[in-house]
């Protein structure tokens, strides 16, 4: 897989996390998803964003445009130094919140991609990547 | 903070979210709102996300959050202009919006409104759908 571009931004505040709606929405059109897989992309990514922001206690977002020969895509690694998940199992699970929310944020965000991978250490961490090819 | 305008028509509320929330700013239009409906007596309340090319779960909980919470202050809303390409992620995502009304545009959201609020006797508050 050839990654074409990329960028790293900060995700530390909910205001971040609107940056990075806008951001992902703009690499989105550049890569040439359609206005759905564009929604779809930077939904994804505001869940992720917001669960870096509350629970990870900030960390970064990687985005890459990428091609795998015959297709292009976008991929997103969210990652943070926060206490992480220690049963990912059930952090998946549809409606399974620590904060509050509806509990929707991984699981949908998962939904909203072609692949996506978490890993987690309790005590170091979590890292989040999703992708989406055209 | 910056607020989202609360515009009183009648005796209904509008809301015309014009920029993209963050969840702060969603909250924060939850109390106004509800304290609003209170104030004025509003019977109804019209929320307009045209201008909306995102609605994650927060948006979309905050959204049901002020249906659920004017139906108990007895008023009803409507939102209004929902875009495609959100309705198909919102579903995806797994939050069809079940409990909230919504209208293609602000005109027949108003219908429904005008509607709904002449079906109900005054002080009818919560009922079941």
């Amino acid at each position: 897989m050839d990654i074409e571009r990329s960028e790293v931004i900060r995700v530390t505040s909910s205001e971040d996390v609107v940056r990075i709606r806008q951001l992902v929405r703009e690499w989105a059109i550049r890569s040439g998803f359609n206005l759905v897989e564009q929604t779809k992309i930077v939904t994804g990514a505001s869940e992720i964003a917001r669960n870096t922001v509350n629970h990870g206690g900030g960390g970064t977002l990687l985005v890459e445009a990428v091609n795998n020969g015959s297709r292009r895509g976008i991929r997103l690694t969210f990652e943070d130094k926060g206490p992480g998940i220690a049963d990912l199992e059930l952090a998946m699970k549809d409606g399974y919140s620590t904060g509050g929310g509806l509990g929707l944020g991984l699981g949908g965000a998962k939904r909203l991609s072609n692949e996506f991978e978490i890993s987690s250490r309790p005590g170091e961490g979590t890292r989040v990547r999703m992708t989406r090819w055209k | 903070m910056e607020r989202i305008p609360i515009l009183k028509m009648g005796e209904f509320l509008l809301v015309t979210i014009q920029v993209d929330m963050h969840d702060r700013l969603a909250l924060a239009l939850q109390d106004d709102l509800t304290q609003r409906i209170v104030d004025t007596s509003a019977r109804g309340v019209l929320i307009d996300i045209s201008a909306l090319d995102v609605v994650d779960s927060f948006i979309g909980r905050t959204l049901g959050n002020i249906a659920a919470m004017s139906r108990i202050l007895d008023a009803e809303t409507v939102v209004v202009g929902m875009r495609p390409a959100v309705a198909i992620t919102l579903v995806e995502l797994g939050l069809p919006l079940h409990g909230v009304r919504t209208a293609l545009d602000v005109e027949k959201g108003m219908g429904l409104l005008r509607k709904a609020v002449a079906g109900r006797r005054p002080g009818d508050g919560y009922r079941a759908q």
